[in-house]
């Protein structure tokens, strides 16, 4: 059983999420979808914060919303006016996305929803401290994952190269 | 009233029936990449629900959502450069202005 606080707020990250990501794909406007998108990645740590990954929250809102939506921002406003809006769909374009996402709700969903396996309340959990977490990025054994960190030290390296390789003045 | 798995599952499975949308229908380059991290960011969501409810103190879900972020934020800096260059190649970043690479 949960405390009423948390229900509410619970409803609150559940509405944010789904309002923002709604207006995020259906507005006209590409630097107001940036903001919607921005929004929708603050709810989205505001779920890992009920969670109770602290960590994981603050990783989301430094590198989403730190990170990205300002990339979003800078690269929108180097490619398009503010302020001109992206034109009317055409009908059958509209009909053939709003088909395959609605498909997709309708299965997904009520996959999701005749499972009861679902059903499950959230038990509880010791704290995961930041010495855990560090532990198991630095170690090599059974769940600890080193090997992985270095992979992605690697892309980050590759990425940088490939980022001033390919957006560089010829 | 108790706030269960499923709870968590359908936000997250609008968000990616948006993100689903939102590819299919934009034009614009950077509205089809701001979709697919709406995308992604609906399967961070999922891993990291599962692996608080079905398996609690263990941390696999939560570290594949931190590589996972680590490796959409080198993908989306990739592909922003790439758009850049596009945008001058053609002076547009319309995905139907992009047909030199049809055969």
């Amino acid at each position: 059983m949960e405390s009423v606080g948390s229900i509410i707020m619970y409803f609150i990250i559940a509405v944010a999420i789904i309002v923002f990501s709604v207006l995020t794909v259906t507005t006209r406007k590409i630097l107001r979808s940036a903001t919607y998108l921005l929004f929708t990645l603050f709810a989205t740590a505001a779920v890992y914060f009920m969670m109770d990954y602290e960590f994981l929250g603050a990783v989301q809102i430094a590198v989403y919303a730190g990170g990205i939506v300002v990339l979003f921002v800078f690269s929108i406003l180097l490619t398009s006016r503010p302020g001109d809006n992206t034109e009317k769909l055409a009908s059958r374009r509209r009909v053939l996305g709003l088909t395959a996402a609605v498909a997709m709700l309708l299965v997904a969903g009520y996959s999701l929803v005749s499972r009861c396996s679902m059903f499950v309340s959230r038990p509880e959990m010791g704290e995961i401290d930041m010495q855990q977490v560090g532990t198991a990025l630095m170690g090599t054994g059974y769940g600890q994952y080193l090997l992985p960190f270095e992979a992605i030290s690697v892309l980050l390296l590759a990425c940088i190269i490939g980022g001033i390789v390919v957006a560089r003045k010829r | 009233m108790e706030i269960t798995l499923l709870y968590y599952l359908i936000p997250s499975l609008i968000m990616f029936c948006c993100g689903v949308y939102g590819f299919l229908t934009r034009k614009n380059m950077i509205a089809i990449l701001i979709s697919l991290e709406l995308m992604l960011n609906a399967v961070d969501i999922n891993f990291v629900v599962f692996n608080r409810f079905l398996f609690p103190g263990q941390m696999e879900g939560m570290f594949f959502t931190l590589f996972a972020i680590a490796i959409a934020a080198a993908e989306t800096a990739l592909a922003i450069a790439i758009i850049i260059n596009v945008f001058r190649a053609v002076k547009g970043i319309d995905v139907r202005d992009l047909t030199k690479m049809k055969f």
